[in-house]
């Protein structure tokens, strides 16, 4: 019991990186693809929106990091083993994303530099973390007897493994866009730009969501097997519903539900993958149950999650209440 | 090398960058906490203007640390999931602590960086103390999962497996309470002395210049505050690891014969083979004195150990001198400092003064590095004192002198650009803002 609320706590941590820390990588996505005539002035917006909040949304995947390893610490140690490439090819994306936003703030001379390497970190990060995420249900990566049996290649570079990488990508753009449609809320033309840059990358999300699916079925025998049992159909037309929403509130110029409808979309996205995924870990080897840490630490982890709930919520309520109220009403 | 080899390097390479960044990120908010409370109390710009300054090297430094930091919190799985596996669910309670500290200085660092003009002034400087506080804690957190390693505690290993696990028992080890205090008070010594060199380094071209004035005044308090106090810690933790790690004592004194009334060994060359230290100056019974306060008491030399558990002699006494030696330069430092200030009442701003603060604002760093390097090294062959060797944690993974070369030259690339980008920073605190120097020539 105590394992699944620190699962259930890993995944939200899991789902709110995707919607924050997420859209900040889609946000660098954008400033890399930033082009037409007003191609400065959607960096400089880009940064405005994400200045402020990037360290905290940051944060949440080290809070997935850490409750990983203290709650399943045989997990954590059997991903860090087998997947160590993409592990640490996401890890350089992540020094170079977060240096490289710091420093062309204060290099004003360099400053597309730094905006380039900002810019491709930002595809880098994500896509490897799609591609992390896929390998776990891929059923390729097997444990003997607590040692990984299957080398460091296995998994993560199947079709299936690599369409998530690519699903990431696109979700955290789409993401990304709409949040600044709302971030560019006083320079309509700006608004205009990010809108069209939204409903493109939305509808760009359909072939690669169905790619995913048609490398499911051999990618991962297991999780398509989840996907066929009673909460799947049910699942499946919620998020497609939120997904047309957000298309034709785009369209309509909608941007408050636009941006309700992502958020919907995203989580429900996740939320999907947690139950397919349940009760593995990795994918068939490790389950929430076989690699949970003795129930005392899960006690205290628990406790503590809700102490730092306390501390946390309210704080990070303040910070987007202070940097966000004049763009969300 | 072999990998092993290239992990154990990695590992350091990774955290002797992060240290840096670590304890900059301790140090910097309180000072710049400090300048914008007189501000707000004197309503002098100069605290404003000196408060703005250190927000944006905070700022630099913050982010790269936040990012070494995530890197680290990565590495233990990547290198070491023999480690993990085992210690995650002793010693993970500390990270997730550590994990909340950090959230809150990250929230509270951007309220503060961008929110001059969003928040009252009051709530600006308090989210700045946030910052402060927090980074405190995250520091204390992360210590006591090292101080674990190096005595742990709050488990039972019973034929291979832990059983009885205790996390707050193994937080609280016995351990944590002098390196937290010994690693929290580095931070304010080493932030305050490289600040005050900063300044010192300006003031000699300008002596009246208000704005280094002020800057070197809350610096030096900070660095002379803590100094003495660090003294006391540092005495504090040489005795309770000639009690917890015996041999990690005598490395670090390079003391190989066990004796009463045993001599201080200051530099020298140890030599395993012969155990002997050539060329050192040796203190008669202060090695006694320092370990246990009297000085013919009888300190266990490194023969009582299985030659396999010793750590590598000379560079943990090589580093373990250099520490003490920044630490009693930068001592002396503070004393005239202090007595300056007792005489006359006004800054300590002597010319020679100056020139010494200048070359001493690495050591409190060098000390840092070299102190972790005693720690560290000194806790080898292990990597759970007496329960795990490093050896057996490591990944099977081959190939790791790959990550080991890209990181470094990251670091290497990230610590260059950082280094420019602080230059420059103070290089425009060169030329005085026209408000607070009031020598400005008119054209």
């Amino acid at each position: 019991m105590l394992e699944l609320i620190v699962a259930f706590f890993i995944l939200a941590s899991l789902i709110v990186y995707a919607l924050m820390g997420g859209a900040d990588f889609g946000g660098g996505i954008w400033n890399l693809l930033a082009f037409g005539p007003r191609a400065k002035r959607q960096r400089e917006a880009i940064a405005d929106a994400i200045g402020p909040i990037w360290e905290a949304n940051h944060v949440w995947l080290i809070l997935v990091i850490v409750l990983l390893f203290t709650g399943f610490p045989s997990a954590f140690g059997t991903m860090m083993t087998a997947l160590n490439i993409p592990i640490t090819v996401m890890l350089l994306g992540i020094v170079l994303r977060g240096s490289a936003f710091i420093f062309r703030k204060y290099d004003v001379e360099k400053e597309r530099h730094w905006s380039a390497v900002f810019g491709m970190a930002s595809f880098l990060t994500p896509f490897f973390q799609g591609v992390i995420l896929g390998a776990l249900a891929t059923g390729q990566i097997r444990v003997e007897q607590g040692r990984v049996a299957t080398g460091f290649m296995a998994g993560w570079l199947t079709p299936f493994a690599l369409s998530c990488g690519v699903f990431a990508l696109g979700l955290f753009a789409f993401l990304a866009a709409t949040y600044l449609t709302l971030d560019t809320r006083d320079e309509p033309d700006l608004q205009e730009d990010f809108r069209r840059r939204s409903l493109w990358s939305g509808l760009a999300l359909a072939p690669i969501a169905l790619a995913v699916f048609l490398t499911s079925r051999r990618g991962t025998p297991a999780m398509y097997h989840e996907l066929t049992r009673w909460w799947a159909p049910l699942l499946l037309v919620w998020t497609s519903l939120f997904a047309g929403t957000a298309l034709i509130a785009l369209w309509f110029r909608r941007f408050v539900v636009a941006w309700l409808a992502a958020i919907g979309q995203v989580a429900l996205i996740l939320v999907g993958w947690g139950l397919a995924q349940y009760p593995n870990l990795i994918t068939p080897d490790v389950t929430v149950t076989n690699s949970a840490a003795p129930e005392f630490t899960l006690r205290l982890l628990v406790i503590a999650l809700g102490f730092g709930a306390i501390l946390l919520l309210p704080s990070l309520a303040y910070l987007f209440y202070v940097f966000k109220r004049s763009e969300r009403g | 090398m072999g990998d092993f080899l290239f992990a154990r390097a990695q590992m350091a390479m990774s955290l002797a960058f992060h240290i840096v960044f670590a304890a900059v990120g301790i140090g910097l908010p309180l000072l710049m906490a400090i300048a914008e409370g007189l501000y707000l109390r004197t309503k002098q710009a100069v605290y404003l203007d000196l408060c703005k300054r250190w927000a944006k090297g905070t700022a630099i430094l913050f982010a790269v640390g936040a990012v070494s930091g995530t890197v680290l919190s990565f590495e233990l799985g990547l290198l070491w999931p023999g480690f993990m596996q085992h210690a995650g669910a002793i010693i993970g309670m500390p990270f997730s602590l550590e994990g909340f500290a950090f959230f809150t200085e990250a929230i509270f660092l951007g309220v503060y960086l961008y929110g001059w003009k969003r928040v009252s002034p009051l709530i600006h400087w308090l989210s700045g103390l946030i910052v402060a506080l927090s980074g405190i804690f995250s520091g204390i957190f992360v210590v006591t999962a090292n101080a674990w390693m190096n005595s742990p505690a709050g488990f039972k290993m019973v034929d291979g497996k832990i059983e009885d696990v205790d996390p707050i028992a193994a937080m609280l080890n016995p351990a944590s309470f002098h390196e937290v205090m010994h690693m929290t008070l580095a931070a304010f010594v080493a932030t305050g002395f490289m600040v005050a060199a900063v300044h010192a380094f300006f003031l000699l071209r300008d002596r009246g210049n208000t704005f280094h004035r002020a800057a070197l005044g809350i610096a030096l308090a900070v660095a002379c505050i803590s100094m003495p106090l660090q003294i006391l810690s540092g005495d504090l933790s040489a005795r309770a690891v000639a009690r917890l790690q015996p041999a990690k004592l005598a490395a670090m004194e390079a003391h190989y014969r066990t004796r009463t009334g045993a001599p201080l060994v200051i530099g020298g060359i140890p030599r395993d083979q012969t155990m002997t230290t050539a060329y050192a100056i040796e203190i008669p019974r202060g090695l006694s004195f320092l370990a246990t306060h009297n000085p013919n008491a009888s300190v266990a030399g490194l023969e009582e150990f299985h030659r396999d558990q010793w750590p590598n002699v000379r560079l943990v006494h090589w580093s373990f001198d250099l520490m003490v030696g920044s630490g009693m330069v930068m001592l002396a430092l503070t004393l005239c400092a202090a007595v300056l200030w007792l005489k006359y009442r006004v800054l300590p701003d002597k010319r020679w003064l100056l020139h010494g603060l200048v070359g001493a604002g690495p050591l409190g760093f060098l000390a840092i590095e070299t102190g972790w390097m005693v720690t560290e090294l000194g806790r080898q062959p292990w990597i759970i004192y007496g329960v795990m060797r490093t050896r057996e944690a490591v990944t099977p993974m081959p190939g790791l002198v790959a990550p080991f070369l890209i990181f470094t030259a990251v670091y290497f690339f990230l610590a260059t650009v950082v280094v420019f980008l602080l230059r420059q920073q103070f290089l425009e605190t060169q030329n005085p803002v026209p408000a607070q120097s009031g020598e400005v020539a008119h054209a």
